[in-house]
């Protein structure tokens, strides 16, 4: 399918972005710079203990210091909350979820949960008293190792009896016993294990929340570093017993979110609730030891996965084994983020209908997990990627070709997978070969036979991912199947003021995306107009007030086209008042250029500005056509959106100290039509940094008690500019079947493609040594002890080669 | 986070810092560019009652040329070291590895006599001007003392400085053309070494120190015995944690340390001698 | 468009003994009454209602909160209010000409698409405009060895990079 672009399409254009002059100058404002009188700060006292029954909560301390005005232990605020906070993600029928308040009152169930708060007058003045509160704890066994936790030997919720949450299967077999058939008769298996270690999102704006009661009218607004303010506001509404139409949620300038602020906290319900009790607003502050504690992990899995291929290595069957740590207890989405990559363990390649797949998720004593940048998808992308390297080195065939001979061919989309799901579109061999001439992947295959036989102590190791982004999140009818609670529809209305500006109202939410700078790129090309003709109103329940925001790359395929739509139906509308003033067939209407004429009458023409100001006056509209020009839809996707790429890289291996220097990374990615190829390139960038942050640099460390070890960010190692590569971007161009864009998503891509394409490079470059794995983070430590085990393993000694098969919870 | 609440005063000159000190007891700290203090505060790790705050006495800012040294003042700031024509040329180890402390930002306010006074030994300065065989300055209520860079460290964030002495000099031997080296290996560049080697040689003499591989900065004297008795760099170095006594942490096992010490120390050395 | 709703700022104060300075700020003088404990990055954005200035850690890791300090980049969460008595300050928004013009480092960032979110911007732009006034002309290593004190999760750095080039060719 091929999309005609015309030369003067704004869709296409490297735009600047409009949002840039206010974040770039200071005047842009984030919730923490939105300044209030009269408002209360709230601190939060949390449990030193990753695991102890609280058995008591004495808080009088705290009142005795200056500038208090409350305080209470969870016990005192019970009363406060119509039911737990919401987990909107029950993906099994049977599915464990113990009840979670905002302050715990009986158990705190990892280091960080809140048991018991202070309102000040000052920040200050409510941190300093935390200090005056006594709880009694009596410190339980934590429970950190996936492994251990799934033999129940400590229980962390009494009431549910179990540490398992749930399993959810996916089995998909041509005939029953087709999958063990396959393996049976494979010519080639691998059975691999990989630690999806916990990762902290780190978003550089901590997350704050500023709660204004309207005491006498009831109403309460809740500001908040969110990318969700239309789900935020029914989960507040039906959490805190507020009456949804008096709650509004506004997002203001929020600084990067990543999934950690797709969620419902704690603090977010203390704030209304105290706010709605004192009758004045109330302000809560994070900061960044809290921000690592108390706001979600992402990853944390443990996986096996097993890989049956005949003698040309085309895969047979594929079986996967997961155990997801959930955390202390269910967040948002928590239970459904290891399901989202259930879909993708097969990759972009040709599997028949042998699929075996099974994950049970746990309870930890840990911060709860839940969406980080890509979600399940990085996970599933990993394994994968992974394991086909390893098939490649079982079989001796070269990994980028064993790709090819998986891949799903061109001709055989829309392709209906094992799954029965339907990708719409690809073609893997375009971006593989693409990303290969970019990196220049049969040079460096010649030079690292050169460079890794002579001895070098610098080994060259090159790391090729192919993937599906599979995002657009989603089908609401798909989304019912998987038990999730919400649609995946986006709502959109484009409005002509009387002057002919355009208004977007759009329900995704944006936080560094450019969506102002993207959305009215649609609205100009739709409607032949200037983007500076278009404004994009957003982020506050009150102006934009049907939505569901922003995460799972959907804003573009999902929110994007129904901005697209709603243009349609205003093009529509006008050439009725159009028509009419001008005395002609609707029929015989041509639009361009933002002007109606009729064909064959070159004169005859109405510019848009001329039928908003007839809408808006309406005094000479056709019979029985509204006032005013504006529509609304809300579009409810038919299918996910399928990005998909390669990426490559190549690494050099320091062998004495274990150093990984990426040398070079190329990124191919197709995301359909690009609105803005500026924005995409921006996406890709920073998706494939944070996928090279888990590769080489990050982790959540706690101790054996417990305790988080990386709480700032100077043990947790988000990488800065000294320590990452330029990325070579490139593009291949498939555009979308399923909407009029031909566009899909692009946010999580990089994130998808980059931890295996690193991990591969590293394993390829120490192969020769007998390397087989190394885990994540490929820190120089991990890399040397790897190295050291193989040489040991090389030698005879097989124990501390399997020293390095990390497991548990890490 | 923020500090916990705490008095302030501001010295005039270092009599006045310490007669303050003197005055206020052991719960006062000084504050210099408070890049080694102010971070602990905000963690509430050091709650000092009383801040005497010696960042307005210039005179204690400078480098000068003193004949066979180079005398530095304490609150010299890490980028006037590093940029130093006199330190690039007569003390050229000090002023490069004085460019790799912390980042730009620090290095605008954190100060040479802070970094050494807070005596961390992850801290690239108190190993290098130990490498060096640099001699600190102290004055007291009863005038001045010179203590050798070797006595100074006696444990972990601990120095020979008495309550009431303020560190006012660093005096660092001029190297006169030895070849030298900084090794530090770390994860991201702005963080502290994991290990670190700041190492000097000059015929037979040498001098080589490792950052983090102790509860202080360590004088590899081991391998500089080796070197003068005839041993080869690879040899040398193999000797560079026999004096050390490293400790694990997040980032290494004490294993992988003593392997990157001697790692360092060999190429340093090499790198010194070529 | 945002909408936040408000259309007065006011500023909280907060108590405890003070201490007076006077300080320059974007050009204008200022003289308060500040706790010691005070640091810089809270002073400019409490009392001073600069909010421009953010604050990203509490380990002086992040950046965020730099600004300019006799003209060069300090980290404001790293230095006490009372520090910077008498000396000359600004923040990111001093640096836009009067008539809006952006600074030529703003408006490389901006066309250079080197922000996202933007809520490390304020700190890059401060670091990278200090990092220009002492290396003019800077390689790409250069550049990303001078922001080592600066993280940003949004751009992969690949943009930020580029736009501190394209303000030194400029």
């Amino acid at each position: 399918m091929t999309v005609t672009q015309e030369p003067t399409r704004v869709i296409g254009q490297r735009l600047l972005r409009r949002e840039d002059p206010a974040l770039l100058t200071g005047e842009a404002k984030f919730t923490n710079d939105l300044p209030v009188t009269g408002a209360l700060h709230l601190a939060v006292l949390r449990s030193p203990y990753a695991h102890a029954r609280i058995t008591s909560v004495d808080v009088s301390g705290a009142l005795a210091v200056p500038g208090v005005r409350a305080a209470y232990s969870g016990a005192d605020l019970s009363d406060q909350w119509g039911g737990p906070m919401p987990c909107a993600w029950p993906v099994t029928d049977d599915m464990k979820n113990p009840a979670h308040y905002p302050l715990a009152t009986s158990k705190a169930c990892y280091a960080g949960d809140g048991v018991a708060c202070v309102l000040a007058d000052s920040a200050i003045a409510a941190r300093d008293a935390l200090e005056a509160i006594t709880v009694q704890y009596e410190p339980l066994e934590p429970v950190l190792d996936l492994e251990d936790a799934l033999s129940d030997r400590v229980v962390i919720h009494d009431d549910l009896g179990t540490n398992t949450s749930y399993t959810w299967n996916l089995l998909v077999e041509d005939h029953d016993g087709a999958v063990d058939e396959a393996f049976a008769a494979a010519a080639h298996t691998v059975s691999e294990r990989y630690i999806q270690q916990r990762l902290i999102p780190m978003a550089m704006e901590p997350r704050a929340v500023l709660a204004m009661p309207q005491p006498f009218g009831g109403d309460m607004t809740l500001y908040s570093t969110t990318q969700i303010p239309h789900i935020l506001k029914v989960m507040v509404a039906l959490t805190l017993g507020i009456p949804e139409h008096q709650m509004r949620v506004i997002a203001p300038s929020v600084g990067g979110g990543f999934g950690s602020k797709l969620n419902v906290y704690a603090e977010e319900l203390l704030c209304v609730a105290l706010a709605r009790k004192h009758g004045v607003p109330v302000r809560w502050n994070e900061d960044r030891s809290e921000n690592a504690m108390a706001t979600i992990h992402g990853r944390g899995q443990v996986q096996r996965i097993e890989l049956a291929a005949d003698a040309d290595g085309k895969l047979t069957a594929i079986r996967v084994r997961l155990i997801g740590d959930m955390g202390a207890y269910l967040q948002l989405v928590t239970p459904g983020i290891p399901l989202l990559g259930a879909f993708l363990y097969a990759g972009v390649y040709d599997l028949p209908k042998a699929y075996d797949f099974s994950c049970t998720s746990v309870f930890t004593t840990m911060t709860p997990t839940d969406a980080y940048r890509g979600a399940g998808r990085p996970e599933a992308t990993f394994a994968i990627e992974r394991a086909m390297d390893s098939l490649a080195a079982k079989i001796g065939v070269d990994p980028l070709e064993l790709r090819r001979r998986n891949f799903i061919a061109v001709e055989k989309y829309p392709y209906e997978a094992y799954s029965g799901l339907v990708y719409d579109s690809g073609n893997h061999d375009g971006a593989a070969t693409k990303a290969a001439e970019m990196l220049g992947y049969d040079e460096l295959r010649a030079r690292q036979g050169t460079q890794n036989a002579n001895g070098s102590n610098k080994r060259l190791g090159i790391g090729v991912t192919s993937y599906f982004e599979m995002c657009g999140l989603a089908p609401s009818r798909v989304l019912a199947s998987l038990n999730y609670s919400a649609g995946g529809w986006e709502a959109a209305t484009v409005r002509v003021l009387p002057t002919s500006k355009v208004q977007v109202v759009t329900g995704s939410a944006p936080h560094g995306q450019g969506h102002e700078t993207a959305w009215s790129m649609i609205v100009a090309d739709k409607m032949g107009i200037s983007p500076d003709d278009v404004d994009v109103l957003h982020s506050d329940t009150a102006i934009a007030p049907l939505g569901l925001d922003t995460y799972g790359s959907r804003s573009l395929p999902v929110g994007g086209v129904a901005i697209a739509m709603a243009c349609d139906k205003v093009i529509d509308k006008a050439k009725q008042i159009a028509a009419h003033q001008l005395e002609a067939s609707a029929d015989d209407l041509e639009y361009a250029g933002g002007e109606f004429s009729v064909r064959g009458s070159p004169d005859k023409t109405m510019p848009l500005a001329a039928i908003a100001f007839e809408a808006f006056t309406a005094h000479n509209l056709p019979d029985g056509l509204e006032p005013n020009l504006e529509a609304q839809v809300t579009y409810d996707p038919p299918n996910f959106s399928w990005p998909f790429g390669t990426h490559m890289c190549a690494v050099e291996v320091d062998t004495e100290t274990g150093q990984v220097d990426v040398l070079k990374y190329v990124a191919v990615d197709d995301c359909g039509v690009q609105v803005n190829p500026l924005i995409v390139d921006g996406q890709v960038h920073g998706g494939v940094v944070q996928g090279i942050g888990q590769a080489l640099f990050e982790e959540a460390v706690y101790d054996t008690d417990g305790n988080l070890k990386t709480s700032t960010l100077a043990e947790y190692l988000v990488p800065a500019a000294s320590d990452v590569p330029p990325i070579a971007t490139g593009h291949t161009v498939t555009p979308s079947p399923t909407n009029q864009l031909g566009v899909k998503g692009i946010g999580e891509a990089g994130t998808i493609g980059a931890a295996s394409t690193i991990i591969n490079a590293v394993v390829d470059a120490l192969s020769g040594l007998g390397v087989h794995d190394v885990p994540m983070p490929a820190s120089p430590h991990n890399v040397w002890t790897a190295i050291n085990a193989a040489r040991a393993n090389a030698s005879g000694n097989n124990t501390i080669a399997n020293n390095n098969n990390i497991g548990g919870s890490q | 986070m923020i500090p916990a609440a705490f008095d302030y005063v501001r010295a005039g000159s270092a009599e006045e810092a310490i007669s303050l000190v003197g005055q206020h007891g052991e719960d006062a700290k000084f504050l210099a560019g408070g890049h080694s203090l102010l971070p602990l505060m905000k963690l509430r790790l050091a709650q000092p009652s009383v801040l005497i705050d010696i960042g307005r006495v210039s005179d204690l800012s400078y480098i000068r040329d003193a004949g066979d040294h180079v005398a530095i003042g304490a609150l010299t700031r890490h980028m006037d070291v590093e940029n130093s024509d006199l330190l690039k040329q007569h003390v050229p180890l000090l002023a490069h590895a004085t460019s790799h402390v912390g980042d730009p930002q620090v290095r605008h306010r954190g100060t040479i006599g802070g970094s050494i006074a807070h005596a961390d030994p992850a801290s690239d300065l108190p190993a290098t001007t130990l490498a060096l065989g640099a001699t600190y300055v102290a004055q007291g209520p009863n005038g001045t003392r010179e203590i050798a860079a070797g006595d100074f460290y006696q444990g972990f964030l601990t120095s020979s400085l008495a309550p009431d002495e303020l560190l006012t000099e660093i005096r660092v031997p001029k190297m006169n053309g030895a070849g030298w080296n900084f090794q530090k290996f770390n994860r991201r560049a702005m963080d502290w070494a994991i290990v670190g080697v700041a190492a000097w040689r000059n015929n037979g003499d040498s001098g080589v120190a490792l950052v983090n591989m102790a509860s202080t900065p360590v004088l590899a004297t081991s391998v500089s015995s080796a070197l003068a008795s005839g041993a080869s760099i690879a040899e040398a170095a193999e000797q560079a944690a026999a004096d050390a006594d490293p400790q694990a942490d997040l980032n290494a096992s004490v294993e992988y340390r003593v392997h990157l010490a001697k790692v360092l120390t060999r190429r340093a050395l090499e790198a010194a001698s070529s | 468009m945002r909408h936040d709703g408000f259309s007065v700022y006011l500023l909280d104060e907060p108590g405890g003994p003070k201490v007076e300075i006077s300080v320059t700020v974007n050009g204008v003088s200022h003289t308060s009454d500040v706790e010691p404990r005070t640091l810089l990055v809270h002073y400019v954005r409490e009392h001073l209602g600069l909010t421009g200035t953010n604050i990203g850690c509490d380990t002086s890791s992040c950046g965020a909160c730099t600004l300019h300090l006799d003209g060069e980049a300090v980290k404001s969460c790293t230095v006490l209010a009372v520090q910077a008595d008498g000396h000359d300050i600004t923040t990111i928004e001093g640096m836009a000409a009067a008539d809006g013009t952006l600074h030529p480092m703003q408006q490389a960032f901006m066309e250079n698409h080197g922000l996202q979110c933007g809520y490390c911007t304020p700190g890059m732009v401060m670091a990278a405009t200090s990092l220009l006034l002492e290396n003019p002309n800077p390689t790409e290593h250069d550049v990303r060895i001078g922001l080592e004190g600066n993280l940003c999760r949004c751009t992969g750095y690949h943009n930020i990079v580029l736009s501190v080039l394209a303000a030194a060719a400029n």
